[in-house]
Formats: C-alpha cells, sequence, structure tokens
C-alpha cells in the first residue's frame, strides 16, 4: 500500500533497515540469551541428586560399577571442564553424545523434532484461525449473545485442565465410540492418514489449551480499535462493515493479537509434555523430561536451545509483524 | 538329555543338573492347537532413552520383553521357577564349580551366523569388563574361566561351588550375542529380529524364519512400545490400541474385565517393597525397635487396602510362599500393638520422634509408612514420615538413612537374593546387618549337592532373616497384566510380567 504514495515509498527504505537492524540486535541478545540459559540448565541440573552412571546403573548400582561408568561417560572430570567442552562442540555444530542412549544427540533429536513441530503445526494450524474467528465475533457482538456464550466457552476452555480434556476424549472417541486411536501411533511408517488420525486426538487437547487465550487477546485488541474514530469515520462513508473489520480494524490490532499467538505457540512445542505423556506421543517435551531423569547432560542442553531458539524466534516474529504493520513503531 | 526329535516336550524339557523333568505349559496350552500368525502390539510401563538392545544393560521390564524377543539365553526359568535348557543342551558338573555346558546345534543368529561356543564365552566375558557397564558384573566376577572346550561345549570354571549356575544363567542379562558384538544391536538367536528400534519410541520384531524351535515363533510380528501413563494404558488396551500391557493397577482390573474382550492375569511374584531398618544406626539398631516395628504392620490390611487383594502376606523374610525353598514352619508375624508397647518401653523409646523415609520409587511405600505410623502412634511409637520424589530417590535416600523404603524385584535363585541383599558384604545388604551364621549357611548352600539338605539349609537362613534381620516385609506384590483375550498360550511365571517377559515365543493369536 506504501507504493502509491511517493512520500511512503520513501520511508520504506527505512523500515525495513530498522527491522534488519532489530533482528540483527535480536539475534545478538538471542546467543547471549541462550548462552546464559544453558549455564543456569548446565548448573541447576548439576544440583540434582545423583548423576548419569547413578541413574543408569539405578537401584542396583554397586560403588565400583558407578566409578567405572562414570569414568566411560566422562563424569569424573570438574563440571566446568565439561560445560567448556559441550560449548566447543555446539560452536561445531556438534551437539556431543548421548550418555544414556549412546547414540549422538543430534540423532535422537532428528526422530523427536519432526513430530514435535508437526503437532505443532497442525495445531497451529487449527487453533490461530479458530482463535480469531471467536475473537472477531465476539469483538463485533461485543455485548450480545455470541459474545457471551463465546466467552464462556473461552473462560471455561482456560479453566479446564489438559488432562481433562484430553482424558474425556480418550474415553469418548477411542474407548466408546473406537474412533481414533487412544494413543499416538507416529512412525516413519505410518501412512498420512494413519498419521492424521494418530495426531487428532492431541491436536484437539493442544487446540482447547491454546485457542483461549489467543480468542481472548482478538477480542480485547479488536474492541480497543472498534471503538477508535476511524472506524466510525469509514462506517459513515459507507464502507462495509466486513470490510472494516478485515482492513482498518486488524492491521492495528495485530500487535497484541500476535504476540498473544506466539506465547501460545511457543507453548506447543515444550509445553506439550502433558499432551506427550497421555497420548505417549514422541515429541521433544518428553524426551526433554527424559534428559532430565537419566541426568542426560548433553541431551538435556540440546533440548533446552531448542525450546530457549523457539521462544526467542516466535518472539522476534511477533515485534516484526507488529512492526510492519504499524508504521508508528519503525520510527 | 532326552532322546532325538524335536517334539515340542522332550525339546524343552531336557535333563539339567539339578532340576527335574518338568513340562513346560499348562495342560490346556498343550491342548489347544497354536495358530500361526498375527501381529500385536505390547505396551509396558516405562521406556526413555536408555531403552538397549544391549542384554548386560538390561534394566527394566521393556528391555527385558525385548531382549526376550531378540535373544536367548542357555537357560530359561520355568512357572516353577526352575530352570530348563534354551540354548544349552544340559548343563553338567560333578563338583559345581566346574560345569560342561553342552549346546544346542543347528542354532543360527538373525544375521545367519552359526552358534558356536566362541559366541557363548564372549557373551558371558564381557560382563567382567567394566566398560560394558553390565548389571551383573558382581555375579559374572564368580566366572574364574570360560572358555570353549569344543565347537559346541563351553567349559565355565567358577570360582567357588555353586549349584545354582543354571539358574543365574537364566537371567536377561546373560543372553547371548555374536562373538565380536561390543555394542550389540539386536544380532541374537531369539524368535524375533529387530525390525525397528528407536530408544524410547518403539521396538518392531518380525518372526526369525529360521528359529531352532519348529513351528516357532506363532506371531509374526510384535511391536513394543511403552505408556508410562496408567490410565493410558488401560485405555489403549480397551480401545484396542493395543493387545497386551503390564503394571495394571488392581483399581483397573473391573475396567478391564467389564470390557468382555480383554482379561488380566495375575502373576503371583517374588516382588516386594521392604521397610529397612539400618542396624549401624540408632535407634534402628536396637533389636527391640525392630521387634515393634514388625508387629505395627497390619499385613492384611496391606494386602487389602494397598493391592486389593493382589498380594501374597509376607514374613519379614524375602522367599515367597510358592518358591521351592519356602520354608513354612516360621510362625506368622501379625499386628501386634501390645507386643510392640512391651518392646518399645523395652527399646526406652516411648514418645522419641523417629523419621521415617518413603517414596513412590518404592511401590506402596508411602502408603505403608501411613499405616505403620498410624499403628506406631496407637502404641506409643511417633514416627516422622518423610515423602520424597522418586527422582533421584535410589541413589540419595534408599539405605542411606535409619528407615527408608527398598523395592526388590523377583531373583531367580535364593541365593541371589540372600547374596545380594542380606549377605555381610554384599552389594546391597539393606540393613548393613552382619549375621556369621547366615554367611557360613550361604557358602554351604551354594555348594550342597543334595537338593534336601539345600532347602532345609535355606528353611533356616529364612529363619535368621525373619528373627534377627531389619527388613520388614509385609507383602509380596502380584503382577497384574491386561490382555485381550484372543491371546492365547499366557500362563504366570513368577519372575515377571509377561511370562517371565518371554511370552514372545509362547503366545499366539486366536482370531
Amino acid at each position: 500500500m506504501a507504493g502509491a504514495f511517493p512520500q511512503f515509498a520513501r520511508k520504506a527504505p527505512r523500515g525495513a533497515s530498522v527491522i534488519l537492524h532489530l533482528v540483527g540486535r535480536r539475534a545478538a541478545s538471542a546467543l547471549l540469551t541462550l548462552l546464559l540459559v544453558s549455564i543456569v540448565v548446565f548448573t541447576i541440573s548439576g544440583l540434582l541428586p545423583g548423576d548419569a552412571a547413578q541413574e543408569t546403573l539405578g537401584q542396583s548400582a554397586t560403588p565400583a560399577q558407578v566409578a567405572a561408568l562414570r569414568h566411560e561417560m566422562g563424569l569424573d572430570r570438574p563440571g566446568p571442564v565439561r560445560y567448556v567442552q559441550w560449548l566447543g562442540g555446539i560452536l561445531r555444530a556438534d551437539p556431543g553424545q548421548s550418555l544414556v542412549a549412546n547414540m549422538p544427540v543430534r540423532d535422537i533429536i532428528a526422530e523427536r523434532l519432526p513430530n514435535s513441530l508437526m503437532l505443532a503445526g497442525f495445531t497451529a494450524v487449527i487453533a490461530v484461525p479458530l482463535a480469531l474467528a471467536m475473537g472477531i465475533a465476539a469483538a463485533v457482538h461485543r455485548g450480545g449473545k455470541v459474545d457471551r456464550v463465546l466467552s464462556l466457552a473461552t473462560l471455561s476452555m482456560v479453566a479446564v485442565p489438559e488432562f481433562l480434556v484430553a482424558t474425556l476424549g480418550v474415553l469418548v472417541f477411542s474407548v466408546k465410540l473406537l474412533w481414533l486411536p487412544s494413543i499416538a501411533l507416529v512412525s516413519s511408517e505410518a501412512s498420512l492418514g494413519d498419521t492424521i488420525r494418530s495426531c487428532a486426538l492431541p491436536v484437539m487437547t493442544l487446540t482447547f489449551v491454546v485457542v483461549a487465550q489467543m480468542a481472548r487477546m482478538t477480542r480485547a485488541a479488536m474492541i480497543a480499535q472498534l471503538d477508535a474514530g476511524y472506524v466510525e469515520m469509514a462506517e459513515l462513508k459507507g464502507v462495509p462493515f466486513g470490510r472494516i473489520v478485515l482492513w482498518h480494524v486488524m492491521p492495528n490490532a495485530i500487535g497484541p493479537i500476535v504476540n498473544a499467538a506466539a506465547l501460545s505457540l511457543s507453548y506447543l512445542l515444550g509445553g506439550a509434555i502433558i499432551v506427550e505423556t497421555i497420548f505417549n506421543f514422541p515429541g521433544l517435551a518428553s524426551l526433554m523430561v527424559n534428559a532430565v531423569t537419566s541426568r542426560d547432560m548433553p541431551l538435556l542442553q540440546s533440548c533446552a536451545m531448542i525450546f530457549c531458539a523457539a521462544y526467542l524466534l516466535l518472539v522476534l516474529i511477533a515485534d516484526v509483524v507488529a512492526i510492519l504493520s504499524n508504521p508508528r513503531q519503525r520510527a | 538329555m532326552s532322546g532325538g526329535g524335536f517334539s515340542r516336550r522332550t525339546a524343552l524339557a531336557g535333563g539339567l543338573a539339578g532340576a527335574g523333568l518338568l513340562a513346560f505349559g499348562r495342560a490346556q496350552d498343550v491342548l489347544a492347537v497354536p495358530r500361526r500368525g498375527g501381529s500385536i502390539r505390547v505396551a509396558t510401563q516405562s521406556s526413555s532413552t536408555a531403552d538397549t538392545l544391549d542384554p548386560a544393560k538390561a534394566s527394566v521390564s521393556t528391555d527385558y520383553v525385548r531382549i526376550g524377543m531378540v535373544y536367548e539365553g542357555l537357560t530359561t526359568p520355568d512357572a516353577n521357577l526352575r530352570p530348563v535348557p534354551a540354548l544349552a543342551e544340559s548343563l553338567e558338573s560333578r563338583d559345581r564349580q566346574t560345569w560342561i555346558v553342552k549346546l544346542r546345534r543347528g542354532v543360527t543368529f538373525h544375521d545367519g551366523g552359526d552358534f558356536t561356543a566362541d559366541d557363548v564365552v564372549f557373551s558371558l566375558l564381557r560382563h567382567k569388563d567394566p566398560a560394558t557397564a553390565s548389571k551383573l558384573a558382581g555375579i559374572a566376577a564368580e566366572f574364574a574361566s570360560v572358555r570353549a572346550s569344543g565347537r559346541h561345549e563351553v567349559t565355565i570354571r567358577l570360582a567357588a561351588p555353586n549349584a545354582d549356575l543354571p539358574a543365574i544363567l537364566s537371567q536377561p542379562q546373560f543372553a547371548i550375542v555374536r562373538k565380536g558384538d561390543i555394542h550389540p544391536r539386536g544380532n541374537g538367536t531369539g524368535p524375533f529380529r529387530v525390525r525397528h528400534f528407536q530408544p524410547g519410541v518403539r521396538t518392531v520384531g518380525e518372526r526369525f524364519a529360521d528359529y531352532w524351535m519348529p513351528g516357532r515363533p506363532y506371531l509374526d510380528r510384535i511391536e513394543l512400545i511403552a505408556i508410562p501413563d496408567e490410565v493410558s494404558r488401560v485405555n489403549a488396551l480397551l480401545a484396542g490400541d493395543c493387545q497386551m500391557i503390564n503394571a495394571v493397577n488392581p483399581r483397573s482390573i473391573r475396567r478391564i474385565e467389564a470390557s468382555g474382550s480383554h482379561r488380566v492375569m495375575a502373576t503371583p511374584s517374588g516382588l516386594y517393597t521392604d521397610l529397612i531398618m539400618r542396624a549401624d544406626a540408632a535407634p534402628t539398631g536396637n533389636p527391640h525397635f525392630v521387634e515393634a516395628i514388625k508387629h505395627l504392620i497390619d499385613r492384611p490390611l496391606v494386602k487389602r487396602a494397598l493391592f486389593r487383594g493382589h498380594a501374597t502376606i509376607g514374613n519379614d523374610q524375602p522367599i515367597p510362599p510358592f518358591h521351592p525353598y519356602y520354608n513354612p514352619n516360621i510362625p506368622q508375624t501379625t499386628l501386634d500393638l501390645d507386643r510392640a508397647r512391651w518392646h518399645i518401653a523395652k527399646a526406652g523409646l516411648k514418645g522419641v520422634r523417629v523419621p521415617l523415609y518413603c517414596s513412590p520409587a518404592a511401590e506402596g511405600s508411602v502408603d505403608m509408612a501411613s499405616i505403620i505410623q498410624e499403628f506406631g502412634a496407637q502404641a506409643g511409637l511417633e514416627l516422622a514420615v518423610n515423602r520424597v520424589p522418586a527422582d533421584g530417590y535410589w541413589s540419595t535416600h534408599w539405605m542411606r538413612h535409619p528407615m527408608t523404603f527398598g523395592n526388590v524385584n523377583p531373583r531367580p535363585t535364593a541365593d541371589l537374593l540372600f547374596s545380594q541383599f542380606y549377605k555381610s558384604n554384599g552389594d546391597w545388604n539393606e540393613t548393613g546387618w552382619k549375621n556369621e551364621r547366615f554367611d557360613r549357611l550361604l557358602a554351604d548352600a551354594r555348594s550342597q549337592p543334595d537338593e534336601a539338605l539345600r532347602k532345609e539349609i535355606y528353611g533356616e537362613m529364612q529363619r535368621i532373616v525373619h528373627d534377627k534381620a531389619g527388613t520388614a516385609i509385609p507383602v509380596f506384590i502380584s503382577l497384574i497384566d491386561g490382555y485381550d483375550k484372543r491371546i492365547k498360550g499366557l500362563h504366570p511365571i513368577p519372575l515377571g510380567a509377561f511370562m517371565g517377559y518371554r511370552f514372545s515365543q509362547h503366545v499366539w493369536l486366536d482370531a
């Protein structure tokens, strides 16, 4: 839209440079954040009772076995040395070897990350449009029946814990009706249809969890804009109401909405632990919990880095979208 | 060794030194005609990135099932906990110190290689290498030498006589791998070959066509997954997403049976959760204190309330009543508040606060602690119950305070239980007690050739533990499996769920 007016055309490159500048600054601070997070994760997990050697050998460990395995795993070296070595590996793009699985961390994550991304992707594709539709509908019919029904629905979605949603879903759709599998059987062999069927209940549960927050945020942002003078002006000019909402109000409201969406979606990767547990979904969140309980430091660190990076990336995208949609923020 | 031919009975019921002839399955399994084909999915309760195809590292039920599908040991335990031949045809010894193991011929590994004595020598000796991180390194230390004395014969020389070698070799960790496989990846002789293996996700086994037992296995494919959440596991069974599950909570039994198409199998087992009172700490080192605690446990209540009846009452010694060496003549300890009061007064502990550590890591211990605390209060003993998280429990709490709970899995022999948990220098001498007579009897029993005398010796050891050791064993916990009733050929083996984890070659699908 800017290209049509010469005075805006001059501003466009400036906007681009602002964004590039922002992205560059954010990338630098993201690296620093990742470094700090890795130090914190390493330090705190080091405080947990027991180490990978003890957890691997379990209840039946003898001191001699523990010492031998500790040596084999390299856990007999001081913590800072191990950390620096891990850091060196990461800088060479090598996340190291899992202490417990005896496999490269890269391979383990390569198996799980696509599953988590798929789950998050399916959920986002369903949840974001649904939340926008609900939020817009509620805002437009503010105070009316539709608004009250939607508010009640979203509030109860926030209030109901996801394990209850998941368990009820399984009881109804799997055990009683036998429509959908009760556990997610995701594998490379499964056909697309099977995979979608497997993911149906987890996606439904996660949608339930994330949609409410986004819908309420959309409603609030839209209402703030619907009260603005320019909306009234557009209405007086005879612009159709649908067009006002989508073309005039939406770009102004998008900032907070995208922010809410980014926060909700970042939850899908790391926060899906309950859904992963109930549906036995082989995702990253349960992998990280595994890594914590088995004290598998390289694996734990890599998972933490991925979650942290995903979060930073989503927040960055939200900021960029907000700036693009609102020229005032480019200054 | 019984005569030639490979009928099902003769193949399995060969003669082993120390073990009598035993028919394998129950009568009904022999009568029903097994059907070939079909594919099932089996879900156990735990799985992680630590899942392994290395028998030496096997440590949880999922590992045992996987190892049982892919590999085999020289011997395997039967329903009466006696070892019967598997890859060995016979194990013989005159002095119980030097053993001649005759191996089965015509057995092939999944990669097509012949199974020979070299594979056995390699598989047994690798446990002695610390780099293997074997769970049974302590037991393997007793192999003084293992050498091939023929292409199909191995001579094992032990550091000291041990009549239990056939049973010891039946443990999943001693399964045979291919010579040279330092990190075994599934090349075994077992009934199923590995098709897919993703640690923490699943294992797919497909029927090994060249398996040595004719006609076996019956199933074409077994997929092994884990569903750690019990409710999800039961739901998956009822929804038909898997056909066999283990570790069913007694509370779920009614749900499974109500479905009409599923059944449960309860396996009385030697699994127990014990209250450990350290002999080297105060006040738990005081025999009066130990006696008082043992009389403060309402065992029928533990059995009824915690396990809904799926348990066997214990008597503070680790041999369960269905074990061949069980001593039935030891009087049963029961809840007796008066006696407990008397012992508490004798120990001078009235009103003293004693901490007690329990954790979900030791099954049922949290509820047991509450029960003991309640009766303790009635008898004038104040127990402070500390509930600690399961994570890290074994390395930071177990045996490290005067009163903690342990959880002991079934062991294939009485000797292993006693030598690991009660011998003065045992690896996990939980109470830290020392009893010279007990240690001497343990060594005697190992070298005792006469079965009746061994039973007598083990009987006396049970009495000593019952009377003197600081472990209270309220009940033995039954293992509960749930399965689709089309699955046939299952029967309990008290060493673990799913027929002691060895169901894969026995079950078939009746479509």
